[in-house]
């Protein structure tokens, strides 16, 4: 038995499984399930160590060969693994209460592999391919079978497959800048061409134009997801690169320019949200500015920023989850989520519209809810290195902030009289329910993801050491 | 001698059937040209690989092709016209001899970053990437929108098989432009877009 045949060969077998099933409910609770023991096995069961059961007795490789390269998952990953299907159980669970849940589960689960795959392959450059594969599995979840595919999933395709080529390329020149590392040339040439490549994967500004309109054209649940999962994906990509390269590492420059692209996503994210007329859309803002923070949080590793980056993403999971189910409750019923479509609709959909402003208030960074702590704590380092960035990031948060002062006038704004009712069934009440508490208890006790946290930079040699 | 003359032979199949691509309406004669567009390819890469290979290549591509032409509506509909601006024809021919004279400009900086690469792969790769981006930036229909996409692949792949020739990159990258394929195919099956008012 080995490593990657537990958390990578499984779940894909499970997904092209659960592909053949037509009950949706059943392909929810099924992937949840093994996502949760796929969690648990990641958590608990220790790598490369005679187990014994009884008069059975095994051991778990952490390398697999394929094609004469290898996929290897290290105990120092274990940490990630559980993360990535901790957050699938999350996802898939949700899957029951959205319409379209089955293909999130099915391909979700196939997807979620393959980014395993992507941070277990050696060379750790082929992740960029595996990405690719994974990214060509998401476009049935953003278009339907019987809808028909706008710009968004076009414009996706085109951005997340012109990232591979640049990051392949500049993969091998890095390696060239290894060997004479004196040759300024061939740096900035590696640096431009790896630059590009994560500027189109990361959709750093300007290259973010599909985000809001996959938000906004597609379904919310789905889009979520994809805008939750890629992004982390890449953001660990990036941080490999930095980790394995002495010199990138080592550039002056680049905790700059992280920060600055960091800086210009918040900012133009935050800007851009305050002027939306469509709650998808709104959300895709928000999702932009997580990635964003994201890069923020990167571009302070020399100091906390791995930290910081690790305590980001359980909050972005989470909200980005409710955030999203709440929309699509909204949107089933209105048919869209312009502001036009969903006016007043807190008084018959009043849990779907507290956990559209309950994630929307976590992202700004609202005390008490699980979105603070990183916040507090990546402005703070901000801060600490210079007022003017922490300016900027706070003029961000404003245009979030009037994002979500719109988005509640609008939700409450329903003619005089309208009286109250429970439009949302049981099942969507329980599971924003269960979000919203997620946000509550990650933002009251934030140290319950210590554990996490101090097993997430295992998966660097150098960074957050 | 032989060798240069096929590889002139395949830049000029490149040049052609990209060109042609970008500019035709007809679904059936783009899968021509980019059925064609694979053997020029294939001579390219086979190059640097051993020929069975390159020839997963050009049967990719062959795959690839014959998958989107099998996905098309089955009605004699005419053609759908292209939605996004610009559509003439003019405009396109002349936006390609724009980008074939940077090509011809830029070849000498890349073969310099890439020793390992000869001038006429080079300018065989760069013509690919090169009007595979001109063909995503004038289209909006999906159709389109993958032709573009396995053109910039083709062109990309032309250039990293002089850098790296491991099995598993070939095989994923195989899947790669199968997946891209195949996702046309999907795209193509669904219900046709309507144009917003906006």
């Amino acid at each position: 038995m080995n490593a990657p045949l537990i958390w990578i060969g499984l779940p894909l077998a499970l997904a092209g499984v659960l592909l053949l099933i037509r009950n949706a409910r059943l392909v929810s609770i099924l992937g949840s399930t093994a996502a949760i023991i796929l969690t648990g096995l990641a958590w608990f069961l220790p790598l490369d160590t005679v187990i014994t059961l009884g008069s059975y007795a095994f051991k778990v490789a952490p390398s697999f060969s394929i094609l004469g390269r290898s996929l290897t998952v290290g105990a120092g990953d274990q940490g990630i693994l559980a993360l990535f299907y901790g957050m699938a159980a999350m996802w898939f669970f949700g899957a029951l209460a959205t319409p379209n849940g089955r293909p999130i589960v099915s391909l979700g689960m196939a997807v979620i592999a393959l980014l395993v795959a992507s941070l277990a392959v050696e060379p750790f450059l082929y992740a960029a391919l595996l990405i690719e594969i994974a990214l060509l599995l998401c476009v049935p979840m953003l278009v339907p079978f019987d809808s028909p595919p706008q710009r968004g999933v076009l414009r996706f395709l085109i951005h997340q497959t012109l990232a591979m080529p640049f990051i392949l390329f500049s993969g091998w020149m890095l390696a060239g800048v290894e060997a004479s590392p004196g040759d300024l040339n061939l740096v900035i040439q590696a640096g431009a061409l790896l630059g590009l490549g994560f500027a189109f994967l990361l959709a750093v500004f300007p290259l973010y134009a599909w985000i809001p309109q996959i938000s906004e054209e597609s379904h919310p649940y789905a889009a979520a997801f994809i805008l939750f999962i890629f992004p982390m994906t890449a953001l660990l990509f990036l941080m490999g690169f930095i980790d394995r390269f002495a010199w990138l590492r080592a550039n002056p420059n680049l905790p700059g320019i992280l920060t600055s692209a960091g800086l210009l996503m918040v900012v133009s994210g935050g800007l851009w949200a305050a002027f939306q007329r469509d709650l998808g859309r709104m959300m895709g803002y928000g999702a932009v500015i997580e990635t964003g923070l994201a890069l923020l949080a990167i571009g302070q590793y020399q100091a906390a920023g791995v930290s910081i980056f690790a305590l980001l993403i359980v909050p972005r999971g989470l909200g980005m989850a409710t955030w999203s189910l709440s929309l699509s409750r909204l949107k089933s019923e209105a048919g869209s989520l312009r502001f036009s479509a969903v006016q007043g609709m807190l008084r018959a959909y009043p849990s779907a519209a507290v956990g559209v402003a309950l994630s929307h208030l976590s992202l700004l960074g609202m005390p008490l809810l699980a979105g603070f702590p990183p916040r507090l704590a990546l402005w703070e380092a901000l801060a600490r290195q210079s007022a003017v960035s922490a300016g900027w990031y706070a003029i961000g948060m404003v245009g979030l902030l009037i994002g979500l002062i719109r988005t509640l006038a609008v939700l409450s704004m329903a003619p005089d009289n309208t009286p109250w009712r429970w439009q949302d069934t049981w099942l969507q009440r329980v599971l924003i329910g269960f979000g919203l508490l997620g946000m509550l208890t990650f933002g009251l006790f934030p140290q319950t993801l210590q554990p996490l946290l101090a097993r997430l930079p295992l998966v660097f040699e150098f960074l957050g050491r | 001698m032989l060798l240069d003359i096929l590889s002139w032979a395949s830049v000029g199949l490149i040049l052609v059937t990209s060109v042609a691509l970008l500019i035709s309406q007809s679904w059936q004669r783009s899968l021509l040209f980019l059925s064609l567009q694979y053997l020029g390819m294939f001579w390219l890469v086979s190059l640097h690989w051993p020929m069975t290979m390159a020839a997963v290549k050009l049967v990719t591509g062959w795959i690839a092709a014959a998958a989107l032409g099998m996905s098309q509506p089955q009605s004699d509909q005419p053609t759908s016209k292209e939605d996004a601006w610009p559509q003439g024809r003019l405009f396109r021919l002349l936006a390609a001899g724009l980008v074939v004279l940077v090509v011809i400009a830029s070849v000498p900086t890349v073969t310099d970053w890439l020793p390992s690469l000869h001038t006429l792969e080079t300018l065989g790769s760069l013509l690919l990437l090169s009007m595979g981006l001109l063909h995503l930036s004038v289209t909006a229909r999906p159709f389109r929108t993958i032709l573009g996409l396995l053109t910039v692949l083709a062109g990309f792949e032309t250039l990293y098989a002089a850098v790296e020739n491991s099995i598993m990159v070939a095989a994923m990258l195989a899947v790669i432009n199968l997946g891209l394929a195949m996702v046309g195919a999907y795209l193509l099956s669904t219900p046709p877009r309507e144009e917003a008012s906006e």
